[in-house]
């Protein structure tokens, strides 16, 4: 879907990292430090979708953080619409994070249980613009109509709504401000299956409605799958693999992909019967001693001498497509 | 099927609330042969693990009871059954793997502790004997360098890890039916296939019956023979696992497989939305009137389905579909 003639992209991130400082009994003084994120980058392109999936520990969370500016950055630039919002300060911050908004995964513990619902959406307006009260008031109406909820729910506390319901006014919330991205981490896997199917549809009219863009965070494959027009797969704070959403999952080449969805049961029976379980032993190595060399190395079915020594960079293969290993070449066929 | 290895029929499951008692449990008959994997499919709040705690005796003291039906495992009767034959049987014969591994362990006994604890209690064994089959245990669920690892403690281990625990420690007695509530919910997609696999080789070479309790589809068609809908409280289809995703003949149940987003063989790029089941499952106080409980939600609604509860309807291989529009779905 690459084209070159596309305008550039709203989001560019360039070489995110994000480390955190951790305390080993090596001595005194002696800092050693986690990379929770190590040296990503990526574009998300204006209306588009973009996944980050992974497991858990994996670093998604903390590259959504980073660029929501949640969390403090050690290296890296986050390019929003063509501004580096790292840096951000004061006045400019402020009107930076109305363009950027989160939908949170737990959509009980991510609402004020003491105010009402319309405060709730009505907070951000209040402290990220100078709109009037009517102004704000008409916006909240809006959305909670936006959103699928009725009008009369406005002066409800969060304990009197459902977990769909809740996870509406997170998402009316998220798009008080007018933003143009929203980053969202995990926003179903709280919810009912049932429920799962009206709130992702909800996202996707949504995003034809006012143009989003979407991060979208998560462990299950099958919504990402719906969802996404690109994903990038993490693992241990590095991106494996990225690639537009047909290529990943019709064509996918890192081992760690093909593990991820080898492993997703499915109701499919021919996808059942045909497809073979690729098994991933162990768990992944300590984030703190990295080892040398591939990261994926010591579970990977087809890992050679040289993973182990020599780190793989992240490259282009194909049209879109970039990958980290060793084992693909030029012609992105799969190791396996 | 001979004589099955447990029966339940028309139980009934109380629990007392703030608006009264409510049946959680409404009129629910199935069989369980030796060696079948059956599963339990529904929302949160459909009655699924009251229906585990049920055939556990271990319903919530003071506020749930069984007010009628029968429970019959191995040709005896478990709903009179004194609570120190429960005691017996729980963990002996019919054990539980709970949803989450991080608080179903105690946190101050290391894990071979608390494995060589049921074998200590159930078999008889002594102390050493039960330390050394702990570490055996641990090797079967493969745990890594299993010998060494019967000494930590819960928070040494990650979240796959504790759930193997957690399953050496139902199988720790050979028990004839494993009962696995939810037990990949909290866990990787990788790590909760390492589990599924475990569990169906520790079937084979055992020939435990498992009942799987999920809300997860793919896991039901990757792990179980049958399975049975619940809704509100109530059995909406039972039946082939293969045949009831070929043909669901309850909306409910067609709802539940075509609501969630599945990956399929070759992806193309058009992308329809996705079914909804508007609404969400009835409150407590709603369960057991005298209509279909899933009426309000569904979209072959007729005025027949909130006059009265709707009967099973048969179709082949026992498939039964609680609708009255069974045979039009």
């Amino acid at each position: 879907m690459a084209r070159k003639t596309d305008a550039a992209p709203l989001l560019d991130v360039e070489n995110l990292t994000v480390r955190f400082a951790v305390k080993r009994g090596s001595g005194w003084g002696h800092k050693s430090y986690l990379y929770a994120v190590d040296d990503i980058s990526f574009a998300v392109k204006r209306g588009e979708t973009l996944a980050i999936v992974g497991e858990s520990g994996s670093g998604k969370t903390t590259a959504a953080l980073a660029i929501a500016r949640l969390v403090n950055v050690y290296k890296g630039k986050v390019n929003l619409d063509g501004t580096d919002i790292l840096h951000l300060e004061g006045e400019n911050l402020r009107q930076a994070r109305t363009k950027v908004q989160f939908i949170f995964q737990d959509p009980y513990s991510s609402l004020n249980p003491r105010l009402r619902a319309e405060a709730i959406v009505r907070e951000p307006l209040d402290s990220l613009s100078n709109k009037s009260d009517k102004e704000c008031k008409e916006i909240v109406n809006r959305l909670f109509k936006a959103v699928g909820l009725r009008p009369e729910q406005l002066r409800l506390f969060p304990h009197q709504f459902s977990g769909g319901q809740r996870q509406r006014i997170g998402i009316a919330r998220a798009l008080a401000t007018q933003p143009e991205l929203i980053i969202c981490d995990e926003p179903v896997s709280a919810l009912d299956v049932a429920v799962q199917a009206q709130i992702l549809n909800l996202l996707r009219k949504l995003q034809t409605e006012f143009g989003l863009t979407y991060l979208f965070i998560s462990h299950d494959l099958g919504v990402v799958q719906h969802m996404c027009d690109s994903i990038a797969v993490m693992y241990m704070g590095k991106i494996v693999e990225h690639a537009n959403r047909l290529s990943l999952f019709n064509n996918p080449l890192h081992p760690y992909t093909a593990a991820l969805l080898s492993a997703v049961p499915s109701v499919d029976k021919k996808r059942r019967e045909s497809a073979k379980r690729i098994l991933i032993p162990g768990d992944p190595p300590d984030p703190v001693n990295l080892p040398s060399g591939c990261r994926f190395a010591n579970r990977c079915p087809v890992a050679q001498a040289q993973c182990s020594e020599l780190e793989p960079d992240l490259k282009m293969v194909a049209d879109g497509h970039r990958i980290a290993c060793h084992l693909v070449d030029e012609d992105a066929k799969s190791p396996l | 099927m001979a004589t099955p290895l447990l029966k339940v029929e028309n139980l009934r499951v109380e629990l007392t609330t703030r608006d009264g008692v409510v049946p959680v449990i409404d009129d629910l008959s199935f069989e369980l042969g030796a060696g079948e994997s059956i599963s339990f499919v529904g929302e949160s709040g459909c009655g699924k693990s009251m229906t585990a705690l049920g055939i556990m005796g271990l319903l919530p003291e003071g506020i749930g009871r069984i007010a009628s039906g029968t429970i019959t495992f191995d040709g005896e009767e478990l709903t009179t059954a004194s609570e120190k034959r429960l005691r017996d049987i729980r963990g002996n014969e019919i054990s539980m793997i709970f949803q989450e591994p991080m608080t179903s362990l105690n946190p101050v006994y290391t894990v071979g502790e608390q494995i060589a604890e049921v074998l200590r209690a159930h078999q008889g064994l002594g102390h050493k004997a039960a330390w050394e089959r702990a570490g055996e245990l641990l090797d079967a669920v493969r745990i890594p360098n299993a010998k060494g690892r019967v000494g930590d403690y819960p928070f040494q281990m990650s979240g796959g890890q504790r759930q193997r625990v957690m399953i050496a420690m139902a199988l720790a007695c050979e028990p004839k039916i494993l009962i696995a509530d939810e037990p990949t919910t909290a866990l990787d997609v990788t790590v909760q296939a390492q589990i599924f696999d475990l569990l169906r080789d520790l079937r084979t070479q055992t020939g435990t019956s498992i009942i799987l309790i999920t809300h997860d589809m793919g896991a039901v068609a990757e792990m179980a023979e049958r399975m049975i809908v619940m809704y509100a409280g109530r059995m909406a289809e039972i039946g082939p696992v293969d045949q009831i995703i070929e043909h669901a003949h309850h909306p409910y149940t067609k709802g539940l497989i075509s609501c969630v987003p599945h990956i399929v063989s070759t992806l193309t790029d058009e992308r329809q939305d996705l079914t909804e089941v508007p609404g969400i499952v009835p409150s407590l106080k709603d369960f057991g009137k005298n209509q279909c409980l899933f009426a309000s939600r569904c979209k072959y609604l007729t005025q027949q389905c909130t006059k009265g509860r709707p009967p099973s309807i048969k179709f082949e291989n026992g498939q039964l579909a609680d609708c009255w529009q069974a045979e039009g779905v």
